[in-house]
């Protein structure tokens, strides 16, 4: 009975937190999704120069990507 | 004129389909997915008194009619100024010698020592090639090779990204190994030995400066794994969430970085080489979240980064895109970034050390790995010209706040600024087309 209850009280839990019953979107709804500013590093060469001035100013490097070496900068 | 610009791209596709050998060189019309994108991006960095640079980025990148995309990147920068060579400020003038033993630099009193010989310049290749391997697998290599004066570094990368939930979520696997190689002017110095300063003409000098060096090279490699989920929320939201190791091993110091010994009155007896440990295991956790409002888009992003040099660190980057109409210019944006950054010290850290104390095996007393605030705010700003290509600039502000981590400053030391902010501009053109 009390493994049941815990049981209840789990499935709604994984379900709200994952959000399996609602995440996502049908294909015929990518229209926002497919424009190149939302995707996730939407200017690459911003983030290359941004990548390099940051490593060699900051102790922390990567996160988005790679950290990697790279440059003598550090 | 439009026309010359577009001869421009006709042109520099056919040179790159010749110089990689592809076999649709006769194809006359490119199609949307057969076809080359480039990026070029020209940015000037430059520090109030210290340290300039101008780095410039060409991408080619070409989309195949399977989907298999191939990127290329030269990227070429130049480096020059002073920087700070871990010292403190003294209220007298100091001498320090340079990295290369020929030669030496005054400091004026109250200042914090420079070293204004920094000067370098770097090339570097990146190739990636992408593909999708089924319907919801995509597998991605690539190769680094960076070259400066003094520094040589070669990388290889792999990633695989499985779709799933109609192509909603992805997880995304990753390693790469970078090999570097550092050869600085001057050779290897040896860590918590004294800087040499002194006559340089002495018939010695040669000798007694050999002997604060280890070597002429030294190297490190770096190997990283990154976890990546990737999760569509909604038609308007995006979220992805990285968890990456990164472990270094080798030669991990600055070879160009010193530590003031101080007495008990502040005033510097000597200076040593620093020391730091020769490996570091850094790991960090991201979370980006992208959202499209009626017009504008969001992007924010947090990565907390903690390492085994007790460093932790809190990030907090945001843009946000304003489509602007025609008002300034076909399809215009404007683009506000703001920036934060907050570090804490590396366990070793020390801004100086105390004579009466015995040596650490670690030491080091630069900046980089001292507790620190930095902030960013810029603005760019696109719009597209020449039938599509895009045109943008960006400002940016970068200030950084080095902060005391609890140091007691002895005598002289509380007279001196021993934490000075640097203040830095981030100029930047980039065309696309």
């Amino acid at each position: 009975m009390k493994t049941k209850f815990k049981l209840t009280l789990l499935v709604p839990l994984i379900v709200s937190a994952t959000g399996c019953a609602s995440l996502g979107v049908e294909p015929w709804e990518r229209d926002l999704l497919a424009k190149d500013e939302m995707s996730l590093n939407a200017s690459p060469v911003d983030s290359a120069l941004d990548d390099h001035i940051y490593f060699s100013k900051e102790a922390s490097s990567g996160g988005k990507s790679f950290g990697g070496g790279g440059c003598g900068c550090n | 004129m439009k026309k010359e610009k577009l001869n421009i791209k006709a042109a520099l596709t056919l040179a790159t389909t010749a110089l990689l050998g592809c076999h649709n060189l006769a194809q006359a019309e490119p199609t949307e997915k057969d076809s080359w994108e480039f990026d070029a991006a020209f940015l000037f960095y430059s520090e109030v008194d210290r340290v300039s640079a101008g780095e410039a980025i060409f991408n080619a990148k070409k989309t195949f009619e399977d989907e298999d995309v191939l990127n290329l990147k030269l990227t070429i920068d130049a480096l020059t100024g002073a920087s700070a060579n871990g010292a403190v400020a003294q209220p007298t003038v100091q001498t320090f010698t340079r990295p290369s033993g020929n030669g030496q630099y005054q400091v004026e009193p109250g200042e914090t020592p420079l070293d204004d010989t920094f000067h370098d310049t770097r090339v570097q290749l990146n190739g990636q090639w992408t593909q999708p391997v089924s319907s919801n697998l995509t597998a991605s290599s690539g190769v680094h090779i960076s070259k400066e004066y003094d520094y040589l570094s070669l990388g290889l990368n792999g990633n695989l990204a499985v779709d799933f939930d109609r192509k909603n979520s992805t997880f995304l696997l990753g390693f790469s190994y970078f090999q570097d190689t550092f050869t600085p002017e001057g050779g290897i110095p040896n860590p918590l030995i004294s800087m040499l300063i002194g006559d340089r003409n002495a018939p010695t000098w040669d000798d007694d400066f050999a002997k604060t060096r280890l070597g002429s090279e030294d190297d490190k490699t770096t190997a990283d794994i990154l976890l990546g989920f990737t999760q569509v929320i909604n038609r308007r939201m995006l979220m992805q969430f990285n968890y990456s190791y990164s472990t270094v091993d080798g030669y991990l110091n600055d070879p160009f970085k010193i530590v003031s010994i101080v007495d008990i009155n502040g005033v510097t007896q000597d200076n040593i080489y620093e020391s730091r440990p020769d490996s570091r295991v850094k790991q960090s956790l991201y979370a980006q979240s992208m959202y499209h409002f009626d017009n504008v888009v969001l992007d924010v992003s947090y990565r907390y980064m903690w390492d085994d040099w007790e460093i932790e660190s809190h990030t907090i980057d945001s843009r946000f895109r304003i489509p602007m109409g025609d008002s300034l210019g076909k399809e215009s944006y404007l683009q506000p970034h703001f920036r934060f950054y907050q570090q804490s010290a590396a366990d070793f850290y020390r801004p100086f050390l105390l004579e009466e104390n015995a040596l650490p095996t670690f030491v080091s007393a630069d900046y980089r790995i001292g507790e620190m605030a930095a902030f960013t705010v810029g603005l760019k700003y696109g719009m597209l010209v020449n039938d599509g290509n895009e045109l943008a600039f960006r400002l940016e502000y970068y200030h950084q706040t080095p902060t005391d981590a609890g140091f007691e400053e002895p005598g002289v030391l509380n007279d001196v600024e021993l934490y000075p902010t640097i203040d830095a501009v981030i100029v930047q053109v980039t065309y696309s087309f």
